[in-house]
Order: C-alpha cells, then structure tokens, then sequence
C-alpha cells in the first residue's frame, strides 16, 4: 500500500472531485505524489492508475514525457541551470562550469553525500535575470560565482 | 510612453496588490461587475470584437473573433483555458501579471467567461512557477470568499469556477491543442486541426484558449471601451504590450508600451540600450521562434503587420538583444538545440529535422565542419517548415533559416577557423 501521508491523500481527493473527467487529475495528482516522496516510485504508478482508471502504462508514458516529473530518488537539493538564449548571453556557460568544479559532478549527476544534483533546463522564465537557476521550487538570478558560493552556503 | 498609457502595469509598484483589499482599493472588479449587472454577453462580444484585441500569446489572432466561433445554444460545457504556460524562450511577461496582480488575471477571466457562457475555467500554468500557482489559488480563495467567484457571481445567477491546473516541463504544452491533451491527463501532443478547439477542445466541448495578457485586458476593455483601446497604439492593433526584454542591455526587464513602438526606441530608450563597450550585433523580436533582425533593421514598429512584413513576427514579445561579441554559431547552437529538446516527436520531419541540423551544427562547433553543412541545414530546415501537424516545426525552421541566411558570412568563417584550430 502507499506510503502517503492523510494530508496528500486528502487534497489528492478533493483535486480528482474537482475535475469533470477524473483522469484530467493526473498531473496535479503525481505533482503532490511527488511531492511528498521527493520522485515517484513505481508503486506509486500503479497507484495512480488505479485511483484515476487509468491503464499503468498511461502514467508512466505521462511520467517519462514530462521533465519534471522523476522516477527515481535525487538530491536534497535540485539545482536547475537555465542554459537558453538569453542566459547563455549572460554566461550560462561559466555559470554551469563553475557549479560543476565547486560541486565535483557533471550535470545529470547527484553529489555522493545526497545533497546537490546539478541539471541543465531550457528557459525557465526569468531572462530578465539571465543568468539563473532554480533550486527546489526557488528562483536565483543574476548568479556570479560569488553568488552561488553565498546560495550554496546558506542552504542548510 | 506617458506613463498615463500605461494601464496592465500601472498599479504594479503598489504594495500588497495581489491582496485582493489593495486590489478593491483602486478600483478592483468593478468592470466585471459592470459587466455582470449590466451588460448583455452580446454587448461585451461586440466591444472586445470593436477593439480587435489582438492575442498576446504568439500568433495574434483576435480575440474577439475567436469567442464568437464558440457556438452557442449546445448542450455542452464550454471550458476557458488561460494560457500561463510562457515557455517561449525569452518570455516572462506573464510572471509578472500573475505574481504582481492576479485578481487583474481573475477579473478577466469572469467577463471572458460570462461573455462566452462557461462555469468552468482552467489556468494551465508553467511547473516551475510553482509559487506564482500557490499565489493565484489564494487569489481564488479571496474572491470566492467575496462572492466574485463561485456560485451566484455579484448576486446574478452565473456561476464560475476557476482552477489552476499546473504543468510539468515541457515547452509543447504552451501550443493550444497539446495544452488541452495535457490538461486532460496526457502528453502533450499536439492534436490535428480542424476541428478547432472553439467547437471542439477541453473534453470534446467547445473551449477558448488565451494567453494571460490577452485576458489581462479585458476589464480596461470593459470599463473603457473599444474606442479608448484603439487609441492606443494602432487602430487595428491597439492597447499596449508587455514586452520583455533580455540578454545585452543595461536595463533587462518588462516595458509595457503602445503597439507601435519602435524597436529601436524599446532597446535604447527603454532598456537603456547596450553595456559599455557592446555593439548591436542582431534583436530576435518575439521569442526563440521569431527570425532574428541584423543591426540595420531595427528602425520597425513593434505590432503585428510590421514584423511580419519584416519577415520576422511579434510573437510574445519578447526582446532577446545580442551583442557584437556573441557567436552567431552559438545562437544557432542554442536554438537548434531548444527544438530538438522540445519536439513531441509525432510528424517525422520535426523530430528527426531539427535533431539532425542539432548535430551538424555541435559539430561545427566542435571543429568538425564541412563544406556543404550550411546548405544541409538549409535544405533540412526548409524540409520542416509547412510540413508539421503543430506551428513548432515553423517554429524550429524559421529563426534557423534566418541566422544562417543572414550570417551566412560570419558562420562560413567560423566553420573554417574552428577547423583550424
Ligand atoms: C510550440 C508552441 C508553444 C506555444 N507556447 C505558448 C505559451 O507558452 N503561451 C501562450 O500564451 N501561447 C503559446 N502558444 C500559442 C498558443 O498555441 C495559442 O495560440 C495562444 O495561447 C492563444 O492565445 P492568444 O490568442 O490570446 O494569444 C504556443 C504555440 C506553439 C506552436
Ligand atoms: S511539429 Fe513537432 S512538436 Fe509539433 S506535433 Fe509535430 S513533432 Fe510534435
Ligand atoms: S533563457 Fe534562461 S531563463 Fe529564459
């Protein structure tokens, strides 16, 4: 049985009251499994199919179609490098290449202690900042290196 | 721009604004329900139809048209569905009408769905604005709890929900027809069209899908008229746009101007023009998809007809400058690269095309170019363009075509010193 907490499986109930088909649930649905767990098991797949009447291999075509959503466990910290136009002109380049000296790991890859994992993303909304990263769900722009050191730092 | 033409973003520098209480403060929902208590849906159809609103979201068609495709007396549901997706590289306007005035975004969409008759509207927005979705449900939240939302709109008998429908990372979402696959459930793919989403869209039932600053103007228009709007900027293409601009200027940032203005003007006198030391190398006047301009050519009206006649688009927006000392074998690099991340990978042509002109063109960056590589991806990209289900193999095709025809020049030297090296 899945491990969600009564908080998740609440709002899950409620999100899939909300739709006029059900099924139309299942991004805000895997969105909280999500979450919760930090990626989404392949219990979790099954689950979901379940609740919403889906046959599995439509959650998982759903899961590998959307960057966001992981299918297996990453860093405490997920650090997302836009390396688009407008922040590659602001240096994205020097940006990422510096996160990869200072964290010992090329981008896909998670630190050995569980804390960082280093990805690339395509425009993240925020050129006006270029250039910049997300970490988690935060925004982070204008990075220099000075800059990173002094994010990374305060992280707990 | 007087700052009297603002008006999308004129209360933005004003404390707490997305609090609905700021909002009522300075003259918050009184155009819906003007709209509401006094308005007939005809009336108001009639007046965004007379203020030929153009749509913010890329392609510019008129949203008044559009509405009124959406047939009327069916037993179905109509759906709204906002498009917050913006992941049109170079985009950020949107971000700033949700985060700094969402009951603006909420007050739109109550007249756009009382003109169109629907009781259910959806804000498909961008994964990463996850924070920007928590502020619009509170947004939600406050306006129910006032009565301007849910059952019995203004004391009238209409009745709307709203829900904020996150995504998940993937640009393909942002096109109206993978949006609506998306918000069912599903992977983005785009579907075949006709039949358009106003007859048949979200569940099978007629659906409007428009970008948030197209909505965003709808109570200037309801409370000022159509004739106010089309003073603004051209009489065809009227009000103002939110145009972003990024990458070599000294001011990057959102400028909310007339439709009109000129290029030139936005770079130098808006975003305060280049760095020291920088020269204007090229604009890519409306998002990644919009074929770039060179240095001579930014003495253009920004709207619609212009750019277009200009071989170029408005698109989004969205201002990218690029300096003198930026590669143009970079930015094809970079752009190239975008498509081929992007394509849902349903019409061969856009899958295996921009994948393809991807790796010639890492491979000219990586010194191995060849003669012939450029008209290899000439002939490629004109192989996508018109031949794709969805505009993204246009989108692809276009700006690529363009870099490599008007700098053709500075890519053939490239090719040759990278090679020497
Ligand atoms: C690949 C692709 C991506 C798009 N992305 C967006 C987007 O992020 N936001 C948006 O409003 N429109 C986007 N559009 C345009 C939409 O398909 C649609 O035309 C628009 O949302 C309609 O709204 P409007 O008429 O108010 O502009 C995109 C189109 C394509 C082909
Ligand atoms: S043009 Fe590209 S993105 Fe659009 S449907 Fe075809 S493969 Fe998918
Ligand atoms: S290009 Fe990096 S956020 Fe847009």
């Amino acid at each position: 049985m899945m491990d969600l907490s009564p908080e998740t499986r609440k709002k899950i109930t409620q999100l899939t009251a909300k739709y006029p088909q059900k099924q139309a649930a299942l991004l805000p649905v895997l969105h909280l499994i999500q979450n919760e767990m930090g990626y989404i098991p392949q219990e979790a797949e099954i689950w979901v199919a379940e609740l919403l009447g889906l046959q599995p291999v439509r959650v998982k075509e759903v899961i590998t179609f959307y960057t966001m959503f992981l299918e297996k466990p990453i860093g405490r910290y997920h650090l997302q490098v836009c390396t688009n136009l407008s922040c590659t002109l602001a240096g994205a380049e020097h940006i990422l290449n510096y996160l990869i000296k200072k964290l010992g790991i090329k981008p896909g890859e998670t630190t050995a202690d569980g804390r960082f994992t280093l990805t690339t993303v395509e425009c993240l909304g925020a050129c006006e900042q270029a250039p910049c990263m997300m970490i988690n769900f935060d925004y982070y722009g204008n990075l220099t290196p000075e800059k990173i050191d002094e994010i990374l730092d305060g992280l707990e | 721009m007087a700052d009297k033409e603002k008006y999308l973003t004129k209360l933005f520098g004003l404390k707490n604004l997305h609090k609905i209480e700021v909002y009522l403060q300075n003259g918050g929902y009184e155009a819906a329900k003007k709209a509401i208590k006094t308005k007939k849906p005809q009336d108001i159809l009639n007046e965004v139809k007379a203020a030929n609103l153009r749509g913010r979201g890329g392609a510019g068609f008129p949203a008044g048209v559009k509405w009124g495709f959406v047939p009327q007396g069916v037993e179905k549901p109509k759906y709204l569905c906002v498009n917050a997706d913006e992941g049109e590289p170079g985009t950020f306007k949107d971000k700033y009408i949700m985060s700094h005035n969402p009951h603006l975004l909420l007050e739109g969409i109550i007249i756009t769905s009382y003109c169109v008759g629907i009781h259910q509207a959806f804000i498909y927005i961008r994964g990463e604005y996850e924070m920007i979705a928590r502020r619009l449900e509170k947004a939600i939240e406050e306006a129910t709890a006032k009565g301007f939302l849910g059952k019995n709109i203004f004391g009238s008998n209409f009745d709307l929900e709203v829900i904020v429908h996150r995504g998940a990372g993937a640009y393909i979402c942002g096109e109206e027809t993978a949006l609506l696959e998306s918000l069912e459930g599903k992977r983005g793919h785009p579907r075949l069209k006709p039949p358009f989403p106003a007859s048949i869209g979200l569940f099978g039932c007629p659906t409007v899908i428009n970008n948030v600053e197209t909505i965003a103007n709808i109570p200037f228009i309801m409370a000022r008229g159509a004739e106010w709007f089309t003073q603004i900027g051209l009489p065809k293409d009227g009000g103002t746009r939110i145009f972003g601009v990024s990458g070599a200027v000294k001011k990057p940032g959102i400028y909310e101007l007339p439709l009109g203005t000129s290029l030139r003007e936005l770079i130098y006198n808006y975003a305060g023009g280049l760095p020291e030391g920088k020269k204007l190398k090229a604009v890519i006047p409306g998002g990644m998809s919009a074929p770039v301009l060179k240095a001579d050519e930014i003495d253009i009206p920004l709207d619609f007809e212009s750019l277009m006649k200009a071989g170029s688009m408005l698109g989004s927006g969205a201002v990218i400058v690029i300096d003198h000392e930026t590669s143009m074998l970079d930015v094809l690099r970079v752009v190239s690269k975008f498509y081929a991340h992007e394509s849902c990978g349903q019409c061969t042509p856009c899958r295996v095309g921009v994948a393809w002109i991807n790796k010639i063109v890492q491979r000219i960056a990586a010194g191995g170019g060849q003669p012939g590589d450029l008209e290899t991806i000439t002939r490629l990209a004109s192989a996508i363009k018109g031949k794709t289900l969805c505009p993204l193999g246009d989108a692809a095709a276009m700006p690529i075509l363009a870099i490599v025809e008007k700098f053709k020049d500075e890519l053939l030297d490239q090719i040759g010193s990278l090679k020497d090296n």
